[in-house]
């Protein structure tokens, strides 16, 4: 469902967005480094990339986990790090969810599931009796696909597909209007994936809910969202709309990462050519000076290194940080 | 291609009703961890008599004392270092109720005609009294020992690892410093301050016990604090005091009860150890130490005076540890599938 | 071709707390020589298990096998002693697992990892051997080997431990690899790498390679044949193409389609509804049959057997059976999953 892009609001705006964590005595973690995006209301943002890339790290700087460093975050125009009084902090907290990965962490063992998904409720005061809170526990699970007498049961006699559906019932509970996924579905099964992404797609149509889908399996991504971008080693590299991502991918990761999913299509795997990367991910202490990707690019030349990439649009609404489409630098390069 | 077994006729191949809502159900009953832990535990048989034997030993030194008319303080010195005799026992010369020594039956030549159960020690007192009651003082010194040293470990472990950052930095170095004191040296010192006695035992081992059940929660708290539950629960906006009691201490308690049922043995020997070396339990009171203190100054002439506090404080000591082992093994399930 | 790994009715059961776990229900596999064969399934399917009891690597005393063979090179791996076992562990069947991390021992050098095997298996001298292993960390593309022969796992990267995994394992030019899971923990680029490498080694050394996954993708990537295996039996066995384009049972269709495809439009995801099945309780009849959309009353009641669906392909589903109502895949399937 596309609306029109000058019409849409702007949900959530993430500018300059930098988290740095101390290790050791001395050496600085740059997590995530200058990110900026948008998100549209009642859409669905994809962000993607591999292990160490901080995708997780932002989802959970905008939701308050982590303080930012540096940088705004304004979600539904409110600057979520700036000081709040408890009351503002709590209409955060009901505006703004999240789900996590690991489906046998997410769940307090010792409570039941009745009273995992009644927190919410529980600390906002949204039940007047213990019989509305009842009721309003059924309903959600109920939403989720579950049975009402699992109410009374415990997170370890669940399968982690149901796991998982129990959080996204802990997440409804205060009614967000805003869901941060992170990688919600790498823990399981690819039968019960497909069960998980169907329902977070119910609700987003039922309820209006915008959600930010973090994962590094990319087809996941494709499938769900309506804009993704693309991380790189605490950089945002490429954001465009979905379909056009995948069938225009201008920066040379995008590609690389594109080129290096196995599809389950014998005969398309048995002609394709293959994009193969050399080397291994450089350590995010340390980081390569200008462009963070020139270490593994195969088009990289002395001005990736002196120089970091600016953000610039190519496409319609299509974004990329590479000095092959910098008019000021694409003069480099030999293509 | 069709298969040659004559029991499957062809309306077997009628759709089959599938009840979609069926697949979710569970079949078993529910069980909630802690009723789960117990049924392990019923089922390891050395933990269960260990906790029988302790039981007892409880009962025992509540009405043990009552038992009989003497008191702890009953003197006579007629019946100086008299063995043990239990009528019911006494022709069964190989258990240590006969009421005789190198032979010689003691009863008959004093002309005793009650029963002293545990025999008499050098002054004439009751040794079945002051037994029973000495293992009382024990287990209250270690009981309550036992307890500060709870709430203070959890209590200093928990802030530290709760709030991290400075607050942990500070507070551990404390602990550092607090560790690198021996234990025994500090003891003596609070004792020589306060009066000897029940209450500055008790003080003297809560305040060098506390240290290992902070280290140990402060790592549990660490642990849980990146779980993905209690991160959940501050998106959901809990508040610090709901985090800490609804999701850090139901998850910290099985450790907290496995150190405790552990620290009850070592309370127990400690302040036997004190009273031996005459720190401890001030004349005429008893406890497990001083008795065996007593009982070993006799040992070669009347050993049975140092037998039964013996026999007591070591069957605490054991039960108390394979207790403590089926307690964990109980509440520690990696077996889980 | 002869079979060089045969698994004839293979019964594995687990003895838990909670009763018996009958992790593979009567399993039959062939592995030709210098062939891939992929067993794909999700957890709980005994995929895992299948491979350890080859190896004889079950868990003890919990983990056992029940019945059946296992012939390798047909000679009868269950009767084997662990003495006998150890000596083909390593030498003519190598295993690699999931975790790089954990895989190696993190106070040995990798060289010295690498020429364990060297040194028990092929009797080499201790010269010969740091030879033989750093040329194979060249084989599996290792810059430096010569250097990074002494250096410990610390020091590598996932993907790098990874590849010297796989140099540990075919140091003694095993015929069968079984690699559990190979590239799961690994990011997508660096899955790219190795299975490449895995390709390129399986044709220049000739080894037989046994792969068990539940990514669709990389089966498609690197096998000759697949066996779909589901509530620990194996449901369809065929080459990669019947598999992928012209699969015969419903839990194949539906892993199928459950899968986004990357390269076509947006469609809808059809997933497989319910939860794999208890094996500590396994269903009567198909173990699939409580989350069919085909199911029939025979499929609840009686096990189905295995009917030939070409020269290549076989599957385990009443609906091959002459007297079941014809039924199509979903749309998805058999078109391919790239817009070409």
């Amino acid at each position: 469902m596309t609306i029109a892009t000058e019409e849409r609001q702007k949900y959530v705006e993430v500018k300059n967005l930098k988290k740095y964590f101390k290790v050791g005595r001395h050496a600085i973690l740059k997590a995530v480094d200058d990110v900026s995006f948008h998100i549209y209301k009642g859409e669905t943002f994809g962000l993607v990339g591999e292990s160490g890339c901080g995708k997780s790290t932002t989802g959970r700087t905008l939701i308050r986990l982590y303080d930012a460093t540096e940088g705004e975050v304004l979600i539904d125009g409110v600057n979520v790090h700036r000081k709040m009084s408890r009351k503002e902090l709590k209409e955060l907290n009901k505006k703004v969810q999240m789900i996590f990965q690991d489906p046998y962490a997410s769940l307090n063992p010792r409570m039941t599931v009745k009273d995992i998904i009644a927190e919410g409720i529980d600390i906002h005061n949204l039940a007047k009796s213990k019989k509305e809170r009842d009721e309003k526990v059924y309903e959600l699970l109920e939403t989720v696909g579950l049975n009402r007498d699992h109410a009374n049961r415990f997170p370890h006699e669940f399968s982690g597909g149901q796991r998982q559906r129990i959080g996204i019932a802990r997440a409804l509970a205060v009614d967000p209007e805003f869901i941060i996924c992170d990688e919600p579905i790498s823990a399981l099964d690819v039968s019960i994936q497909a069960q998980v992404v169907n329902l977070l797609e119910k609700l987003q149509r039922e309820r209006g809910l915008t959600y930010l889908f973090i994962a590094h399996d990319l087809s996941m991504v494709k499938h769900i969202s309506d804009r993704v971008g693309v991380m790189y080693l605490g950089s945002m590299t490429e954001v465009a709309e979905s379909d056009e991502l995948y069938d225009n991918p201008l920066h040379p990761y995008t590609q690389a990462l594109l080129s290096a999913i196995p599809v389950p299509d014998p005969d398309y795997e048995r002609s394709r050519e293959r994009i193969i990367l050399e080397g291994d991910v450089p350590s995010p202490v340390n980081p390569p000076s200008g462009c963070r990707f020139r270490t593994r690019c195969p088009f990289a030349t002395e001005v990736c290194a002196q120089v970091t990439p600016r953000w610039t649009e190519q496409r319609k609404d299509h974004w990329v940080a590479c000095h092959l489409y910098d008019d000021e630098y694409k003069g480099n390069f030999n293509r | 291609m069709a298969i040659s077994r004559t029991d499957i006729t062809q309306d077997m191949f009628e759709p089959a009703v599938i009840d979609v809502s069926v697949q979710e159900k569970i079949e078993r009953k529910s069980i909630s961890y802690w009723g789960d832990a117990f049924r392990r535990l019923r089922q390891n048989k050395a933990a269960m008599v260990s906790a029988v034997i302790i039981l007892f030993i409880v009962i025992m030194a509540l009405i043990g004392p009552l038992m009989n008319k003497w008191g702890i303080d009953d003197q006579k010195l007629t019946r100086s270092n008299l063995p043990p005799r239990i009528s019911a026992l006494s022709n069964i010369h190989w258990l240590p109720f006969d009421g005789q020594e190198n032979g010689v039956d003691v009863y008959k030549e004093r002309g005793i005609k009650t029963d002293f159960w545990f025999g008499a020690d050098k002054l004439g007192r009751d040794l079945w009294t002051r037994t029973w009651k000495g293992t009382q003082i024990s287990l209250f010194i270690a009981v309550v020992a036992a307890a500060g040293d709870l709430i203070i470990g959890v209590a200093y472990g928990g802030i530290s690892a709760y709030f991290g950052g400075q607050v942990d930095n500070i507070m551990q170095r404390i602990v550092e410093v607090l560790t690198g004191i021996p234990n025994l040296v500090l003891i003596i010192l609070l004792i020589i301050i306060l009066e000897p006695g029940i209450t500055a035992i008790i003080l003297a081992i809560a305040m060098t016990g506390w240290l290992g059940m902070s280290r140990l929660i402060r790592g549990e708290v660490f642990k849980l604090k990146s779980m993905e539950y209690v991160l959940a629960a501050r998106t959901l906006g809990a508040s610090h005091s709901r985090i800490i009691t609804k999701h850090m201490v139901p998850n910290t308690l099985s450790i907290i009860i496995i150190h405790t049922m552990f620290s009850i043995p070592g309370a127990i020997f400690f302040e036997a150890f004190l009273s031996f070396i005459g720190l401890g339990i001030r004349a005429p009171q008893a406890s497990l130490g001083v008795l065996i203190n007593e009982g070993y100054r006799m040992l070669s002439l009347h050993p049975y005076q140092a037998l039964f506090p013996g026999l007591i404080i070591s069957l605490l000591l054991i039960c108390f540890n394979i207790f403590g082992d089926g307690l964990r093994d109980a509440l520690d399930p990696k077996l889980r599938q | 071709m002869e079979n060089i790994l045969e698994i004839k009715d293979l019964h594995v059961s687990f003895d838990t707390y909670g009763g018996e776990v009958q992790a593979v229900r009567g399993v039959n596999l062939q592995l030709k020589k210098g062939e891939a064969l992929a067993i794909v399934g999700e957890s709980g399917s005994g995929k895992s298990v299948t491979s350890k009891s080859i190896m004889q690597l079950l868990p003890k005393p919990a983990g056992r096998i029940k019945s059946g063979e296992i012939l390798f090179e047909g000679r009868d791996l269950t009767k084997f002693s662990e003495k006998q076992m150890q000596k083909i562990r390593g030498s003519e069947i190598s295993m690699i697992f999931q975790d790089p991390m954990t895989s190696l021992n993190p106070t040995m050098t990798i060289g010295k990892q690498i020429m364990e095997g060297l040194r028990k298996h092929q009797n080499m001298s201790k010269h010969d051997a740091l030879q033989r292993a750093i040329e194979l960390l060249d084989l599996v593309g290792i810059p430096n080997p010569e250097e990074r022969v002494k250096q410990y796992p610390h020091q590598f990267s996932g993907g790098m431990r990874q590849r010297v995994v796989i140099a540990i394992a075919l140091a003694c030019n095993p015929k069968v690899l079984i690699a559990d899971e190979p590239t799961t923990a690994l990011d997508v680029t660096i899955q790219a790498q190795i299975l490449d490498l895995m390709r390129d080694l399986q044709n220049k050394m000739d080894t037989s390679i046994i792969l068990i996954t539940h990514d669709l993708g990389v089966v498609a990537n690197m096998a000759q044949r697949v066996a779909v295996m589901y509530g620990g039996r194996i449901v369809e066995t065929g080459t990669v193409d019947e598999i992928f384009y012209k699969p015969k049972h419903p839990y194949t269709w539906g892993l199928l389609s459950s899968m986004p495809k990357l390269h076509s439009k947006n469609s809808e995801l059809l997933a497989i509804p319910g939860t794999p099945p208890d094996l500590a309780n396994p269903p009567k009849g198909c173990p699939f049959a409580p989350r069919c959309p085909h199911a029939m009353k025979v499929c609840t009641e009686f096990m189905p057997e295995f009917t030939q669906a070409s020269d290549t392909q076989q599957v385990a589903c009443w609906l091959q059976d002459e007297r079941a109502p014809k039924v199509e895949p979903p749309e998805t399937i058999g078109v391919g999953g790239a817009g070409r």
